[in-house]
């Protein structure tokens, strides 16, 4: 039986895994997007993403998976997403995708704002371009800022894929609690916990590693 | 020979007019130094010779070209103010090295980015980024990051970088006002080697008997405007004005 749980929830955690890891592919840079736009002087950029902003973090995620997922069929009256397993797992992606990158966006926008002005006159002094002095000198010390609370918001997106639950994506926790209908038993659920506490372990000693390979300045 | 020229330049912030109408000139190979209370004006001034800010009017004349003019739009333009600041180079009072590199790299990372426009060769940068250094008294220092660095040798790094890109006039300012007594003075021995090689510099100080010793011409600004200037000995020494009176004064209490 142990085996049979392992290997179910194995799949489960292959789910997990492509959903946390497709979400950073798309957050990322989508992130980086977002914080320049909510960093425009133009205001008629920055106060709609501003909006934005505050309407993805101030709103439930759960609750942004069933708009993202339902909202079109309510809309349009079809379901863009189809009513297959790949279509659900692309609205998750979705959902999860924006509401990271807001998040994300903040981060980098503390980050950026965070480098003294001194660093970019002293680059402008010595001739650089805006983009040679954002790549060249500030963009690294950007980086080594952001690790440590970029890396506490992935460790919070590898428990928050258990969300996509609400809208039946197969996750570990769906496989988990499969269980309980099928053979009465609730420690598959529990034994969830393993996998998951393995894998931000993993994680953390990623980022470590990082922190510390940033480590050689200040 | 006239190296720069400045005429009738304003600067204001908001509602408040921190430079009232400044012009004054220096031959090249001079060394002007500008004193004057917190808050005179003096730092917006050099700011506004690198560009870092963009004066309200006036003109700025480096040799025989004119860098700014109000009255010539053409001379606001990024991609030309960003070649016009090469004829100036900044030190800066908190050093702003860049904290990613070793002490080389900082000085070398400028020329390697003009490259393509200078045509010198990495190891012809490298090469001049290491005399540079050697001239600072950092010879054993170029492998070591800023925070591996004392405020002074920081500061000297700094005054390297700003050296690496062949600046006609090199600015400092108040380049000690963030060390302590000790670092100081190897920091200002470097200053006035430059000044024995005929470095043209405009130094921003609170160092009176520096200013006295190193600088041809001292400037005393005051509330935005030059209320004296004149040969060191004479200014610092001999002062006319009333005001540049009240100001050294406080020095010598």
């Amino acid at each position: 039986m142990f085996i049979e749980v392992t290997r179910s929830l194995l799949v489960g955690f292959g789910g997990t895994l492509s959903l946390f890891l497709l979400t950073l592919l798309f957050a990322l840079p989508l992130g980086l997007l977002i914080c320049f736009g909510s960093m425009s002087r133009l205001n008629i950029i920055k106060t709609p993403i501003r909006l934005f902003i505050w309407f993805i973090r101030g709103t439930p995620l759960m609750l942004q998976l069933l708009v993202v997922y339902y909202g079109p069929g309510i809309l349009l009256g079809n379901n863009i997403w189809g009513s297959r397993d790949t279509g659900r797992f692309l609205a998750a992606l979705v959902a999860f995708a924006i509401n990271y990158s807001c998040y994300f966006s903040e981060i980098f926008r503390g980050g950026i704002q965070s480098i003294p002005a001194g660093q970019y006159e002293a680059g402008q002094v010595l001739g650089m371009t805006k983009g040679q002095i954002f790549r060249r000198i500030i963009l690294l010390q950007v980086i080594k800022r952001i690790v440590p609370p970029i890396s506490n918001e992935i460790i919070t997106l590898v428990k928050d894929t258990s969300l996509a639950r609400v809208i039946a994506v197969y996750e570990i926790i769906w496989h988990g609690q499969a269980f309980i209908k099928s053979a009465g038993i609730i420690w598959p659920l529990f034994y969830t916990a393993v996998f998951y506490l393995l894998f931000s372990g993993l994680l953390t000693i990623l980022f470590g590693r990082i922190e510390k390979k940033l480590g050689y300045f200040r | 020979m006239t190296i720069l020229d400045v005429k009738n330049l304003k600067k204001g912030f908001g509602g408040t007019s921190v430079l009232k109408d400044i012009s004054f000139s220096m031959d090249e190979g001079q060394v002007v130094s500008i004193i004057g209370s917190s808050g005179s004006g003096k730092t917006t001034l050099l700011r506004c010779l690198n560009f870092l800010e963009m004066p309200d009017s006036g003109v700025i004349r480096v040799k025989d070209e004119t860098l700014f003019d109000s009255s010539v739009p053409e001379t606001f333009g990024e991609e030309s103010i960003r070649r016009k600041r090469l004829h100036f180079g900044m030190v800066f009072q908190s050093f702003n090295l860049f904290p990613q590199y070793t002490a080389l790299e900082n000085v070398c990372l400028a020329p390697t980015l003009r490259a393509s426009e200078t045509g010198e060769t990495p190891d012809q940068i490298r090469d001049r980024g290491r005399e540079l250094l050697r001239q600072m008294g950092l010879s054993d220092r170029e492998g070591n990051y800023p925070h591996q660095l004392s405020g002074g040798q920081q500061q000297r790094v700094a005054i390297a970088r700003a050296l690496a890109l062949h600046p006609d006039i090199l600015c400092f300012d108040e380049p000690t006002s963030a060390l302590d007594p000790e670092l100081t003075g190897e920091v200002l021995r470097v200053i006035r080697s430059l000044a024995e090689k005929r470095t043209t510099m405009i130094i921003v100080t609170h160092e009176m008997a520096f200013a006295r010793d190193v600088a041809d011409t001292v400037i005393f600004m005051d509330h935005g405007v030059i209320e004296e200037q004149g040969p060191a000995a004479q200014v610092i020494g001999n002062p006319q004005m009333e005001r540049t009176k009240q100001f050294l004064s406080s020095y010598t209490k």
